[in-house]
């Protein structure tokens, strides 16, 4: 045990003296956060749009209020003449123009019908489609108010709902994602590394020919990234609850308890690369890109593993953080019970299993 | 028993090739013996098999007084190991890398306390005791890294190459480490390149194609040899070997 907890503190001295590790292991988390959260969203916020509105009256006006409190939306002119619309977007400064009929409340009293044009800069047709969605909605919205006992005598009436994230918040989705990355990282780049240095300076010849038991020397260079994991898995959900408001409509000790699984089956896996290479390079390259590269690609994080050929389908079944990425999402966004993930913590056990079976196997061939 | 090491056909073989075949030889307790041997004839295997960290094919030897293949972990307390590819953690400073030592040698805080305290006075690094360990200049790092080693006072000290890439003088400074560690009762079992050292152990033996070729006082190697000096001994053994660098 004195052993154990003097290993334990040297490798607290590596880690904490090197900036370059400190860096990843601090800022990593944060960056990848704050990236995603506020850059690499897929969001269309704060749109500037244009207004064409020939006779101000109260219908107009309250949809124009209505587009204006919205979080998509930010009135930058309005205009007077539709000859202004080119010009408008050529200065590139709005994304949609929204233009009102001649009348507009009056022909809707009295003709019952008014229209509304919306044109979008499809230099983007992403954008364009998203910020007219946007648009759509928030008019019918008004219009359901502004009339809401009419009922049109044949009218067939879609209602869409979104469950679990109705404002297709992009966090919901990319905060697990960020989990996945940043624990498999941490856990399985960090470990392999520091596993694979005492081997390339020698100093793992030395640790071996000292009473030392080969599995508390594992584990005492095991244990600090399993600390330093746990640290940032709370640094991520805490940034994401509050910077982010993303909730955590399950247990919280549930996904603290599958976040652990996932971190030891990462740290078996670290522990598995550095038993098969002897160089710091190969265990850095097969945590990049056997790790990473799937994590980003196969989680179903970037994109959806539905629409991938079916052998990549197959493949991402081997991906840890597929399963991972599955039950936070269970977790945190639909707020569901271990029935619902018990299958996907299951595969990662016994992911875990195996990886270390693996090492261990491995470990002793050394040795011999 | 006056012995501290006693091989008896220790056998290595990794698939088909025998790194080390059948070797036999005794070390007496506070000795001096050199292990020599080109790149490849197998004295870094056998090496490995005496201090436990590589298993035996076949054969047996008793270190410290105890056998290997029963007990090694009674013998990996008992011995000290350095080599020359590692010596100290760079980032780590001199206190903290003997503390380490002293830790996983199961030294108590008290023990590792006094050690250290007399350790550095010898050395005279009290000043730089809280430097990093990479500030330290090769000579003086790889004496320290020797006195880490002694820390809790092994019965037998296994040096790996030990001078590699150090100037003559430090190397004499280092010897005299030796030999203060020999004329305490340690037993000193050491590898070398360098064919001046080979003439300060008290027994010298050679490695050929994984078998002891020649073993005996530098000498009367050099009378055996009708060799002028160790360098000439060694090249005269070394030059029938079918087994060169890899």
């Amino acid at each position: 045990m004195k052993q154990f907890i003097i290993f334990v503190k040297k490798e607290f001295y590596h880690i904490l003296r090197d900036p370059k590790t400190l860096i990843i292991i601090i800022g990593l988390p944060i960056i990848q956060i704050l990236t995603f959260g506020f850059a690499l969203t897929n969001e269309v916020k704060n749109s500037k749009i244009a207004i064409l509105n020939p006779t101000i009256d109260e219908t107009t006006t309250k949809i124009v209020d209505r587009l204006e409190a919205s979080r998509f939306f930010e009135i930058e002119k309005s205009i007077n003449s539709p000859n202004d619309l080119d010009a408008a977007f050529k200065s590139g400064k709005i994304r949609m123009a929204v233009v009102f009929q001649n009348n507009f409340q009056s022909n809707l009293l009295h003709n019952k019908k008014a229209d509304i044009q919306l044109i979008t800069d499809a230099s983007d047709p992403n954008i364009a489609t998203m910020v007219s969605n946007y648009a759509t909605a928030i008019i019918n919205d008004a219009q359901t108010e502004l009339n809401p006992n009419y009922q049109m005598p044949y009218q067939i009436n879609i209602a869409t709902r979104l469950f679990y994230n109705p404002q297709q918040i992009g966090a919901y989705s990319f905060v697990p994602g960020i989990m996945a990355m940043v624990l498999l990282l941490i856990s399985t780049m960090m470990t392999s590394l520091a596993i694979v240095r005492e081997k390339e300076l020698g100093s793992m010849e030395l640790l071996l020919a000292s009473p030392m038991k080969p599995l508390v020397l594992i584990l005492s260079k095991v244990v600090p990234y399993l600390i330093i994991s746990l640290f940032n898995w709370l640094m991520i959900v805490i940034l994401s609850v509050w910077l982010m408001e993303v909730p955590i409509n399950g247990s919280f000790l549930l996904l603290f308890l599958v976040s652990l699984v996932f971190i030891v089956a990462s740290l078996a896996l670290g522990l598995f690369i550095s038993s098969i290479t002897d160089s710091q390079q190969v265990a850095m390259m097969i945590s990049l890109m056997g790790m990473l590269l799937p994590t980003l690609i196969l989680s179903g994080f970037m994109f959806p593993i539905e629409n991938m050929p079916l052998p990549l389908q197959v493949v991402s079944n081997i991906v840890p953080s597929k399963w991972y990425y599955s039950i936070v999402k269970d977790i945190m966004i639909k707020g569901l019970g271990i029935n619902a993930i018990w299958k996907e913590t299951l595969v990662l056990v016994g992911m875990t299993l195996f990886f270390i079976a693996v090492s261990l196997k491995k470990f002793k061939i050394r040795i011999s | 028993m006056n012995l501290a090491i006693e091989v008896n056909e220790l056998t290595k073989k990794f698939g088909d090739f025998v790194a080390v075949d059948h070797i036999s030889f005794s070390v007496k307790k506070g000795e001096i013996f050199g292990f020599l041997g080109a790149n490849g004839a197998g004295k870094t295997t056998a090496m490995k098999m005496l201090i436990g960290i590589s298993i035996p094919t076949s054969g047996n030897a008793t270190v410290a007084g105890f056998d290997l293949n029963r007990y090694p972990d009674k013998i990996k307390q008992n011995i000290g190991y350095m080599s020359q590819k590692f010596s100290l953690y760079e980032d780590l400073n001199i206190i903290e890398n003997i503390r380490f030592y002293g830790g996983i040698y199961g030294l108590s805080r008290k023990e590792i306390a006094e050690k250290s305290e007399k350790l550095l006075e010898k050395l005279d690094l009290q000043s730089v005791s809280k430097s990093l360990v990479s500030s330290l200049p090769l000579g003086w790092k790889q004496k320290l890294s020797f006195s880490i080693a002694m820390i809790h006072e092994p019965s037998i000290i296994f040096l790996d190459e030990p001078t590699g890439g150090v100037d003559p003088i430090t190397r004499r400074q280092f010897w005299d480490l030796i030999y203060e560690a020999s004329e305490n009762g340690t037993t000193v079992f050491v590898t070398t390149h360098y064919m001046d050292e080979a003439e300060y152990c008290e027994r010298v033996s050679i490695m050929v194609d994984g078998k002891i070729a020649a073993l005996n006082t530098p000498k009367q190697l050099k009378q055996d040899f009708k060799a002028a000096s160790m360098d000439e001994v060694f090249y005269q053994l070394a030059r029938g070997a079918k087994r060169s660098d890899h």
